[in-house]
């Protein structure tokens, strides 16, 4: 299934996405890798606002190259989420409703996902210049000595997501391989 | 005795830096090519379509392939008859500071391992050099993204252990590294010589172009079961699924220790990116 969503993203909406579904994506999502989610972290356990709303929050694990004069934004693929698998749980009992990012997640983030009603989605890993010409509008929101792991405000139209982790406990890096597999018999 | 002038080295390894980043060798190319045509699965083949989207995107806005521009990899053939005006090694981690910046690529370098400064200018080169004959200075510049570079694996196997554990042990590495490493991937195989030079085997098996087959038949056969092997996986394209999860292998051996087996397997993804030239 095909389906459109716009941000904010509500929990009540990504109910109906299951693991294998394609998603295209319009509104404000913010970047974060490795450097700003240790930050953030560092941040919220001395009791201070994160840098954006999480509540109902898009976070797209991506670190750009530059952005050459006259562009919105350079090459911008999504970067191993694995990283953040020690960070995410938190992130998500904190309302952050959707991940962008490629590569497999641990239990404790599959766990919260479910818990929380969320999604896992992947975008296209070595696919940078594609995912770029989703992007319409940047601006940095903070720690811009991270360079390219800064945080971002990101105004997207149309990014196109695969769903991996649903919130009803589904995984298509499990359940894909190996229909893909079954096929064959 | 020819002379290199130092500047020469720093205008070619800045080139190096931007074609490799933003033009996919023709072999890889042609790899992706072959592999959506004869894959069955529907999800894997739209996959793939879109990876050379990705390409032709690429090329029409001069954008580099993929954000992670990697670790510059410089692996250098140094003819014994050639003379260095000026300071090699410098010109060129300079080469590298420069094609980074002027070509908008990401500056992806921490100085040090723990303490994590980013370099600003993703120096240092990683820098390999082989004295060859002749007067020729040839230089390969290898972006590594650390997607894959980070699913990499390498293991002192017994000798008893033989071809089946060095199998094993490969197919092993692919299936942990799952949907991570941007599959399809491209694997570089080393077996032998000793825990260092095994990784480095490895490294350097992935300069080999896709579809050029190890010169020695034993290793050429091993190299397609390998392939056979890893593609029954079924992981697919991005890990969704389906036939195409490695595009190419190359194994590089070397003499070893009566008592060794070392494997080491070098990860690398459907961006595997290599620019040479020759001075």
């Amino acid at each position: 299934m095909q389906c459109k969503l716009t941000t904010p993203v509500l929990k009540e909406d990504l109910k109906q996405l299951r693991e294998g579904d394609t998603v295209l994506l319009s509104g404000v999502i913010y970047t974060a890798r490795d450097a700003a989610h240790k930050r953030l972290m560092e941040l919220l356990d001395r009791g201070e606002k994160p840098p954006f709303l999480l509540e109902n929050s898009v976070i797209y694990y991506v670190g750009p190259t530059p952005e050459r004069p006259g562009e919105v934004i350079g090459s911008a693929g999504p970067t191993t989420s694995g990283r953040m698998d020690a960070y995410a749980p938190r992130l998500l009992d904190l309302g952050q409703s959707v991940m962008i990012g490629k590569g497999a997640r641990n239990q404790a983030v599959k766990d919260a996902v479910v818990r929380n009603g969320a999604v896992y989605l992947a975008a296209l890993g070595g696919a940078g210049a594609l995912m770029a010409a989703c992007v319409k509008k940047l601006e940095i929101v903070c720690w811009e000595d991270l360079g390219c792991e800064a945080v971002r405000r990101l105004e997207v139209e149309n990014m196109p997501l695969t769903v991996v982790l649903d919130a009803h406990g589904g995984d298509l890096y499990e359940r894909g391989p190996a229909a893909y597999l079954a096929s064959l018999n | 005795m020819r002379t290199i002038s130092a500047d020469e080295i720093i205008r070619a390894v800045a080139r190096l830096c931007v074609r490799a980043n933003t033009v996919l060798p023709a072999d890889v190319a042609a790899s992706l090519d072959a592999c959506r045509a004869s894959e069955p699965w529907p999800l894997a083949r739209e996959t793939l379509g879109l990876l050379q989207d990705n390409l032709v995107r690429a090329g029409e806005r001069d954008l580099p392939i993929c954000q992670d521009t990697g670790m510059a990899c410089v692996f250098v053939e140094l003819g014994q008859e050639v003379h260095i005006e000026g300071d090699f090694e410098r010109a060129i981690h300079e080469g590298v500071r420069r094609g980074y910046g002027e070509g908008y690529l990401r500056k992806s370098m921490v100085a040090d391992p723990l303490r994590r400064v980013n370099t600003q200018d993703n120096t240092p080169a990683s820098i390999t050099v082989r004295i060859v004959a002749g007067d020729q200075c040839v230089l390969t510049v290898a972006p590594k993204g650390f997607g894959s570079e980070n699913m990499s694996r390498l293991a002192m196997l017994k000798p008893a252990d033989g071809v089946e554990g060095v199998k094993n042990f490969v197919v092993e590495t692919v299936r942990l590294a799952g949907p991570n490493p941007c599959p399809p991937i491209v694997l570089g195989v080393g077996i032998g010589g000793s825990f260092d030079k095994v990784a480095a085997l490895a490294k350097h098996a992935l300069l080999r172009p896709l579809g050029e087959a190890n010169p020695d038949s034993y290793y050429a056969a091993l190299e397609g079961e390998l392939l056979e092997k890893i593609n029954a996986l079924g992981i697919g394209p991005q890990g969704f699924g389906g036939k195409t999860t490695c595009l190419g292998l190359a194994i590089e051996t070397a003499p070893t220790h009566v008592a060794g087996l070392p494997v080491a397997v070098n990860v690398s993804c459907h961006v595997t990116r290599r620019a040479t030239e020759v001075l």
